[in-house]
């Protein structure tokens, strides 16, 4: 199991030969990008910010849930920060598990949860020159813990 | 006692900063922390119950602070 926030290009390569071992029949490498469009405004890039530390503990904490509902250690993690152009990869979470069906709920787990609960912004850069932050799925967790 | 309070992206454009350190009382709780970033230029922006976390941790608007802690107002996340 291992998490990096890292500020430059994220080699989802090398994150499937890390999570690569005899005992697993299935690997999934998930990889979100930046998209041209986002509700409707066309995006020329986004840029990531966070709360470094905090998002880092938390981006583990969530790899050990996943490892201990799923039957797995092996996951690996790496999200992008800072300035990001269109189909620039933000996120890349790699899972090899035993079976299929624990590779794809502990890989779904690790997305989920990562946009719910991780303190990570996006400042996003439009076609017209205008910049704004998107809101997402904090609201779900001012819910869950007010 | 003295904590510091950080402020992030959409936040920390609103108000302006993105630290302070804030003087409270002994017993002082989250909630009085966001009494105080409320009574800042720009606060009116910000919604009714922001996220908050005390020392990288999910926090409680009732959870009692101790001296040195580190209070994160934390804007609805947007990672992935």
């Amino acid at each position: 199991m291992r998490s990096t926030l890292t500020d430059g290009p994220i080699d989802t390569a090398a994150l499937l030969a890390e999570v690569a071992r005899g005992a697993n029949g299935a690997t999934l490498l998930f990889i979100g990008t930046v998209r041209e469009v986002n509700d409707d405004r066309p995006v020329t890039g986004i840029e990531y910010s966070a709360y470094r530390s905090m998002a880092e503990r938390e981006i583990a904490d969530i790899i050990r849930e996943a490892s201990e509902k799923f039957g797995t250690s092996d996951i690996v993690v790496e999200h992008r920060l800072g300035e990001l152009t269109i189909g620039d990869a933000s996120v890349a979470i790699a899972v090899a598990h035993a079976r299929r069906g624990g590779a794809y709920d502990a890989s779904r787990y690790v997305i989920e949860q990562l946009k719910k609960r991780v303190p990570i912004w996006k400042l996003e850069h439009y076609v017209d020159g205008t910049r704004e932050w998107v809101g997402a799925a904090g609201q779900r967790v001012a819910e869950a813990i007010k | 006692m003295t904590v510091t309070v950080l402020l992030f992206a959409s936040y920390a454009d609103t108000l302006g900063k993105s630290q302070l350190e804030l003087d409270l009382t002994s017993g002082a709780t989250v909630s009085e922390v966001l009494g105080h970033v409320r009574a800042m230029p720009g606060a009116e922006r910000l919604p009714p119950a922001p996220l908050v976390a005390v020392n990288e941790r999910y926090a409680r608007r009732d959870q009692v602070l101790i001296a040195g802690d580190e209070v994160a107002i934390i804007p609805p996340v947007a990672g992935g």
